[in-house]
């Protein structure tokens, strides 16, 4: 690989429910979802984003701060993070965020990142198991104003100023180079995930936002007081900043609901049936018409 | 759900939970003064035991997600040998670079080289768990353990230089031992180690044959250092780091853990390190490698079990035959009863082991103090006693059980489990290794035989007799007292015969009593605490009791039959 310096790597991560494997009792009557009744999981490209970070501070040094959105509970895919290698971890919460669509995350995102200031790669799985609409990575390097390659899958050169990557199009893929900094939405197929480290893990298990305190000391009541707890994660890095809507300085009239003009007209909650079965001949017609009709019905080829 | 070996598996989490092994910890801890300031190290046992969740269940990610869905190619495709090089299966060289950025080797080395420090109970769950994905890697995993032995008895400088590397991963180990005329019998061992008196470095000259992951970084080999002697005693340790003086002949073609290179391995003049003192390299330290690779051969079987087990569990769900899921039919339910209780016995067995080795380790160290009072003497005896008693016994019950499953398991398959296409061919054949290397069966029973009739198990006997059980398990209580009894007897009759041929003949028959023995009190055990293991309790005292007390009618008898006919039909 080329030349390079120490590159500077946010990440934009996300809890979501497992949608992957919905159970039958998880869809409402009405079509809507229920959230508790899935465990909430990393979103599966947001890991492939910080992979391909770690990879890349590996590769020229640098950092990886990870940030998420979301309830205090959404501190647990943080705490992944650091056990994967992440450096530095930000949980954006504030009940003033709630309700937001992509237009009110992205500006929430945007005030963060800006927040952080020195950046030179931001990196984002290319779009969240649940709302699937894989928008927020792309409005947020608009609003940042800068460059933004979707469908990363592979880094093909690294220099002080440039990368270089392949992007992963239905047709085939592409190769790009483009000026830093840039924000990549990073796609399934770019690599495999690393597991969390036990040697971090066990060193960083305790890592929490304030809003934790409470939980971890009825688990380890060592601690007696929030103030003690406070002081011993203090004192080893383990203390995980929040940020609320005023800390990053968000426009109130921005985010949240206020902030969201999306507005879900209306949901369909489709029930998949089996069709009636159909009996092919074991012989070449039979084999003919099947290939035929899959062909017709855009199946195959 | 992520697939997860080792949280979707209750009965390894309940051992996690009974593990008690506070008095060995705090020993190993040094009563945790290191706690918060070094980085890893526990505050306190609670601490200790979540550490070992932690490292659990990433192992069981790793292996559930990364390394089992491609256990099948990774014996497909075996090892590699070309041109004097081997290289382990994609799907092995993978499982390998996950190991390590999930940071899981080094497991048992002390944190001051970059190990976790943690004790053999835990690294058995772990190679259980490997071995439930793919047996071969379990070699790899587990032969890590060679860094225990050296960090024992190496001298400092060799194990600052060797033992980081252990824990990073970079390099893994092997045990060179046997050759082609010394397998079981390992004092004829005939590779010579000459000292060249003007540099004080030795040299290792010849041919070893059947070791596991042969292309190691790091071996420790078995030598004759001391000229014109023929046994045991005439042997010494040393330490290998691969170089072009080693040369791999060849790899073999095996039945099982093809994904595990089995070598011939020649030195030429090969520099080595020596390790620990001279002469007591088979007698020392063989037997402390060995006695470690025996816990883990027996984990692996039962790992192997596990998944044999699965196998079986599923495939009776979705066959079906007369209309019905096979499962229900009460053959095909009766084996899998069979498999199920025996694999919670092996574990129960294979916990209990462990955390007797796990005292073992840490009064070893007491004892070798300046100051030593009678009572940690008097206790580290006692640890030792139980740990070679027991070690043998689990070795050869965890291993035979293995086999017994995969058999069991491609029963309840039928025709289809004798095809490729099914996961408990491969395991069928990888099992019957278990039972074979790191001391046969029979070599287990001879181990665990002097120990017996030592009464050596007579401490736990007696306090397993003692204590109370929920009083629906009176009946079992009952039983199990009664069986302690025809146990006694037997050691007594075998103890009093005065034929050692025939003490030696019924040793295994002894062997047997003991060990369901052991494993019906342990279950018995858990359901203080367990209400699910009633059933398992019940089960297995029912299914030991009869054949308890035929073997000892056995031993008892000591017939002298099959002894007068060896010469006639055997030769």
């Amino acid at each position: 690989m080329t030349e390079s310096r120490p590159l500077h790597s946010v990440v934009l991560v996300k809890q979501v429910p497992d949608t992957h494997n919905v159970t039958g009792d998880v869809m409402t009557k009405d079509g809507t979802m229920n959230r508790n009744a899935l465990p909430a999981i990393f979103n599966p490209e947001d890991l492939n984003a910080l992979e391909m970070a770690l990879q890349i501070k590996e590769r020229t040094g640098g950092t990886v701060t990870v940030i998420t959105m979301g309830p205090p509970k959404a501190a647990a895919i943080l705490r992944e993070s650091l056990f994967r290698g992440a450096d530095k971890v930000v949980l954006l919460t504030d009940r003033k965020f709630a309700g937001a669509d992509t237009l009110a995350t992205s500006y929430a995102l945007t005030c963060a990142i800006r927040k952080i200031g020195d950046y030179d790669l931001v990196l984002a799985g290319r779009q969240a198991i649940d709302g699937d609409t894989a928008q927020v990575g792309p409005q947020t390097a608009e609003k940042l104003g800068i460059p933004q390659i979707t469908y990363a899958e592979q880094i093909v050169e690294l220099t002080s100023t440039h990368v270089t990557v392949q992007r992963a199009l239905d047709s085939g893929s592409e190769i790009v180079r483009c000026k830093m900094p840039v924000l990549m939405t990073v796609v399934g197929s770019a690599n495999t995930p690393r597991p969390a480290n036990v040697r971090r893990q066990m060193e960083r298990k305790l890592a929490a936002t304030p809003l934790e305190y409470a939980a971890i000391r009825k688990d380890w009541p060592e601690f007696e007081t929030d103030e003690a707890l406070d002081a011993y994660l203090a004192a080893r890095d383990l203390r995980i900043p929040v940020w609320s809507a005023e800390a990053i300085g968000a426009t109130e009239g921005s985010i949240g609901l206020a902030g969201s003009p999306t507005q879900v007209h209306k949901v369909n909650f489709v029930v998949l049936e089996s069709a009636e079965s159909k009996t092919i001949t074991p012989d070449q017609e039979g084999i003919a018409a099947m290939v035929a009709e899959l062909v017709r019905e855009y199946i195959v080829g | 759900m992520s697939e997860n070996f080792f949280t979707d598996n209750p009965d390894i989490a309940f051992r996690l939970a009974q593990l008690n092994i506070e008095e060995a910890l705090k020993l190993k801890e040094k009563g945790y003064v290191d706690g918060g300031s070094v980085p890893g190290a526990p505050r306190n046992y609670a601490d200790a035991k979540d550490n070992y969740r932690i490292v659990l269940e990433v192992m069981g990610e790793v292996c559930g997600e990364r390394v089992a869905p491609r256990a099948a190619e990774a014996d497909e495709e075996g090892a590699h040998f070309e041109d004097g090089v081997v290289t382990y299966s994609a799907p092995t060289l993978d499982a390998i670079e996950a190991f390590r950025q999930a940071g899981l080797f080094g497991a048992m080395l002390p944190r001051e080289y970059g190990g976790l420090n943690l004790p053999e109970s835990i690294y058995s769950m772990l190679v259980e768990i490997v071995s439930r994905a793919e047996s071969g890697l379990m070699t790899v995993y587990g032969l890590q353990e060679i860094a225990d032995m050296i960090e024992e008895y190496a001298d400092e400088e060799t194990k600052a230089r060797v033992l980081p590397k252990f824990s990073r991963g970079e390099v893994s180990g092997a045990m060179v031992l046997t050759e082609a005329d010394a397998g079981s019998d390992l004092g004829a061992v005939a590779t010579r180690a000459t000292l060249d008196e003007a540099t004080g470095k030795w040299h290792l000259n010849g041919v070893k044959r059947f070791i596991t992951n042969g292309l190691a970084d790091v071996s420790v080999v078995l030598a004759r250092s001391e000229e014109g002697s023929t046994d045991a005693r005439g042997l010494s340790m040393f330490l290998v780091e691969k170089d072009d003086t080693v040369k791999i002949r060849r790899i073999e073609h095996k039945m099982g853990i093809k994904s595990s290179p089995t070598c011939e391995i020649q030195y030429n003049n090969t520099p080595a390190v020596l390790i620990g003192k001279r002469r007591f390299g088979l007698m020392r330290y063989a037997m402390n490698l060995m006695n470690g690779a025996r816990l883990a051969v027996a984990a692996q079987a039962l790992g192997i079990a596990e998944a044999a087990y699965r196998e079986a569990d599923q495939y009776s769900r979705e066959r079906i035959q007369f209309g019905k899921p096979i499962r229900v039919l009460p053959a095909v339910g009766r084996l899998l009863l069979s498999m199920r209780v025996d694999v919670e016995a092996t574990r129960a067995l294979l916990a209990e082991t462990s955390t007797w080795v796990d005292l073992w380790k840490a009064y070893e160290r007491e004892v070798s103090a300046d100051e030593v009072s009678p009572e940690t003497r008097a206790r580290h005896k006692h640890c030792v006693a139980l740990a070679e008693t027991l070690t043998p016994m689990v070795k050869y019950c965890s291993t035979e059980m293995g086999n017994r499953v995969c058999y069991q398991s491609m029963q309840v398959h039928g025709g289809v489990g004798y095809m490729r296409e099914f996961n408990i061919e491969r395991l069928f054949r990888d099992v019957r290794i278990t039972n074979i290397y790191e001391g046969t069966s029979q070599l287990q029973v001879v181990a665990a035989i002097g120990k017996l009739l030592n009464r050596s198990l007579d401490p736990l006997l007696a306090e397993w007799s003692a204590a109370s059980y929920p009083e629906d398990m009176a009946p079992e209580k009952a039983m199990l007292i009664e069986l302690t009894d025809v146990y006694g007897r037997s050691v007594d009759a075998l103890k009093a015969q005065s034929d050692r041929a025939k003490v030696d003949y019924y040793a295994c028959d002894l062997v047997d009593q003991a060990v369901w023995l052991v494993c019906g009190w342990l279950l018995l055990r858990d359901t203080n605490v367990s209400e699910s293991k009633k059933s398992v309790a019940r089960a297995y005292v029912a299914s030991i009791a009869p054949r308890l007390r035929a073997q000892a009618e056995v031993v008892t008898a000591a017939n002298s039959v099959p002894l007068e006919a060896f010469p006639i039909l055997v030769g």
